[in-house]
């Protein structure tokens, strides 16, 4: 397969997965500012949606940090790289670039999100309906996976689809939980009181997890074991473990496809290993914050590991 | 006017059973099926991008429901006329880029050829695969009467349009069914097959294996991107853009996720200008650096071979019919069009003289653009024209304004006729080829003659009954 046609699925399926991470982001400040005791966190629910989002550095600085303004700009703003519509403009943009690559299913997946959300009318409901929009492009990202889950050949071409889909949900999961440190309540005397278990479920129910953790648990909610959910639980669909697992499947299918190993390969077992071998203690005690951080980092390395080995680039 | 349908209310025989079809159908039957068309089209994702009118990068070229309809004996005449032609061209460009015989003959004035911008002396010498230049040769047809067929241009470099006469066919079959059981309508389906044939059968000399094809396209903003990727899709072979190329030695290849893959024959959709930006316009970022060495020393077979273009540049034109009886020994089997040549001062007279009649051309213009139709041209438009031709009269062509066969054809007020022309496709390689059909357009605007789908131009079926 030619590289700039993995890459374009690369990176097809980041966009269409980012968006929907973007929605559930928004969904999670959304949920923890109807929460009436919100006002007594460090910082506000919007300003730690856009700090978690990863696109603060863009946002105009003497614009108010409420609900309208910050979801205009992670939704509709032009010049933000991660908003929703230009991440399925780009998504859309690389699945033209290998129209032949793509099923006519997937295609016409995005080609419809692209076009309803071009149109006026989704401003409003952005606007005065989020949580309606946040569905919507949950339903788009849906789609477009069981398009592909339903129509695409098993080949080469699958593996990078699913890689993009799960580097970016990996990276997403991570952001998702890390909102939670940025709204977190200063005193640690308030840690575990109310409205702090009120944001650790928020943070479930933006991954869409609130039913899953029941079956699984069989108990209370309590920040350990969310955060345990999201992130060793192999069970998990969005948890970090679990991501790292599908990374590591298709890269070795990849392996076996090709009969070709990369130092990718090895970075992938490493970072699924970490995974598997940590426990929510240890990752506590070095600080939730900091073990996030220093996974997205490693999973940025991989993501470029994986346009190394493929020659993703023109390289 | 030839109405291709019906004389003196009399229809004509191969559109009887066509019209039959259409009155016991009724009109709500057609509208319906007419909005059928152009929501598959749209799903599809068929659209066609106009160069500089911005709006819609991705807009849908009208599609006309009505087929357009010859008899077998008339495409036998076509199918000879074009093969003819395309055979003559080749050697053409064979002969310009070897011993420039047909110049030496005093046939074909020498500056035309050799300071001809599409000229390409990076060439000379070199012997393609099969000496062949033009691998598909597009071939502009109108008509004026029953047995009246005039060739109005060759396309001797990239042809595009053939997308739709495949695509338009399966529209029609899925429309039309019953009519596809009934009347025997010749398919058209193979053309993917043999285009591929032919590639495969230009590979070159240093090629001993299955030769590795690949379609060159400038990208998914280019007008004709969505031929590009169903062309690749329909062969099931790679579309590459010039940043999936490189050169390494003396050979060419592709960027792939195993490594670096081979590519023997390159069916290109980009200008000549822009394959080598070594050889050629420096500023190219679409081409590959190198490709120009590998090509001449028989390392990669290049369709439409550089330098093609030569031929069909519309002041040679004009001597095809000549090159026909100088190469082949043979009559012309289609005619050209009558033409001035601006650059001679008699014709350049008459031209001026008689501007509001005439359709006038720049030489090198392409996509009907920078022409003036006489007739439906103002007084002032005339004027500024003739300034332009005053300026570089060798520039320019003019024709006679043709009286174009029409064919029925949906507008806003029902079913009327509009001015069409026709575009057959010939593939030259180990044989030459030509699928029945080809890609009518049609002029939607009451009394236009302009077909050009960037300037409003629709398309048709074009069906050829067998025997």
């Amino acid at each position: 397969m030619l590289s700039r046609t993995a890459e374009n699925l690369f990176w097809l399926s980041r966009y269409v997965e980012r968006a929907e991470n973007m929605a559930r982001l928004m969904e999670m400040g959304y949920r923890m500012a109807l929460m009436p005791a919100a006002a007594s966190g460090n910082r506000s629910e919007w300003e730690s949606v856009l700090s978690a989002s990863g696109c603060a550095a863009g946002y105009d600085p003497d614009a108010p940090l409420r609900q309208e303004e910050v979801a205009n700009f992670l939704i509709f703003n032009r010049d933000n790289h991660s908003s929703i519509i230009n991440c399925f403009e780009y998504a859309r943009a690389n699945a033209r670039a290998m129209r032949t690559a793509i099923t006519a299913e997937m295609w016409e997946a995005l080609n419809n999100a692209l076009m309803e959300l071009r149109r006026p009318s989704m401003h409003n409901l952005a606007k005065n309906e989020l949580p309606e929009f946040i569905d919507w492009v949950k339903k788009q990202g849906a789609l477009f996976r069981g398009a592909t889950d339903s129509t695409i050949l098993r080949n080469d071409g699958y593996d990078f689809i699913r890689l993009g889909t799960f580097i970016e949900r990996a990276d997403n999961t991570a952001r998702l939980l890390d909102v939670k440190y940025y709204v977190l309540l200063p005193e640690t005397s308030m840690v575990g009181d109310g409205v702090d278990n009120y944001q650790w479920t928020t943070v479930l129910r933006a991954a869409s997890s609130l039913r899953a953790f029941h079956w699984v648990y069989r108990d209370d909610y309590s920040p350990h074991r969310i955060a345990h959910f999201l992130i060793l639980n192999p069970f998990s669909p969005r948890s970090l473990a679990h991501c790292s697992e599908q990374i590591t499947q298709h890269l070795e299918r990849l392996a076996r496809h090709y009969g070709q190993r990369h130092s990718v390969h090895r970075q992938a077992v490493e970072m699924y290993s970490l995974l598997t071998q940590s426990d929510m203690d240890e990752i506590f005690s070095g600080g939730l914050h900091e073990f996030l951080t220093d996974f997205q980092g490693r999973n940025r390395i991989l993501s470029l590991a994986i346009a190394d080995a493929y020659h993703f680039g023109g390289q | 006017m030839f109405n291709e349908m019906s004389v003196d209310d009399q229809i004509r025989e191969p559109y009887r059973a066509l019209v039959d079809w259409m009155e016991a159908s009724g009109p709500e039957v057609l509208e319906q099926k007419r909005l059928e068309a152009e929501t598959l089209f749209r799903k599809i994702g068929i659209t066609f991008a106009v160069y500089g009118e911005g709006g819609d990068p991705e807009r849908l070229i009208p599609f006309d429901l009505i087929p357009r309809i010859f008899t077998s004996q008339e495409w036998r005449k076509l199918d000879r006329g074009v093969k003819q032609r395309a055979r003559a061209l080749n050697a053409f460009l064979y002969d310009v880029y070897h011993n420039a015989e047909i110049i030496k003959a005093g046939i074909v004035p020498a500056d035309l050829v050799f300071r001809n911008d599409a000229f390409e002396p990076a060439v000379i010498g070199i012997d393609p695969p099969r000496n062949v230049y033009s691998h598909i040769v597009g071939v502009d047809i109108v008509r004026t009467g029953p047995d009246d067929f005039y060739v109005l241009e060759d396309n001797c470099r990239t042809p595009s349009g053939v997308s739709y006469m495949l695509e338009n066919r399966e529209i029609m079959m899925r429309m039309f069914p019953d009519l596809f059981k009934s009347l025997r309508i010749e398919p058209v389906e193979s053309y993917p097959d043999m285009l591929l044939k032919t590639l495969k059968s230009i590979a070159p000399r240093k090629c001993d294996r299955d030769p590795n094809i690949v379609v060159l396209t400038p990208g998914a903003m280019n007008s004709a991107y969505y031929e590009h990727s169903f062309l690749a899709d329909q062969m099931g072979v790679e579309l590459v853009e010039g940043q999936d190329l490189f050169v390494h030695e003396d050979r060419v290849f592709m960027r792939t996720t195993r490594g670096p893959a081979q590519v023997d024959v390159i069916y290109r959709r980009i200008d000549d200008a822009y394959i080598d930006p070594l050889c050629f316009r420096p500023d190219s970022v679409l081409g590959i650096p190198g490709l120009m060495n590998v090509y001449r020393s028989g390392g990669v077979a290049i369709c439409s071979a550089p330098g093609a273009g030569v031929a069909d540049d519309k002041a040679v034109y004009t001597y095809v019919p000549d090159m026909i009886r100088f190469y082949l020994g043979q009559e012309p089997i289609l005619n050209n069009v009558p033409t001035w040549k601006c650059g001679k001062p008699d014709d350049l007279k008459y031209v001026l003289e008689h501007l509001g009649e005439l359709v006038v051309k720049e030489v090198h213009g392409s996509g009907g653009y920078g022409m003036l139709v006489g007739p439906a041209s103002t007084k002032e438009e005339q004027a500024a024209y003739a300034k332009r031709i005053e300026a570089d009269p060798g520039d320019f062509i003019a024709q006679p304004t043709l009286s174009l066969s029409a064919c029925p054809t949906f507008v806003e007020s029902g079913v009327a006729p509009r001015h069409v022309d026709f575009r057959p496709f010939c593939l030259v390689g180990d044989d030459v080829r030509l699928t029945p059909g080809g890609l009518t357009r049609v002029a939607l605007r009451e009394g236009s003659l302009v077909v050009n789908s960037s300037q409003g131009g629709g398309v048709k079926d074009t069906w050829i009954m067998s025997d």
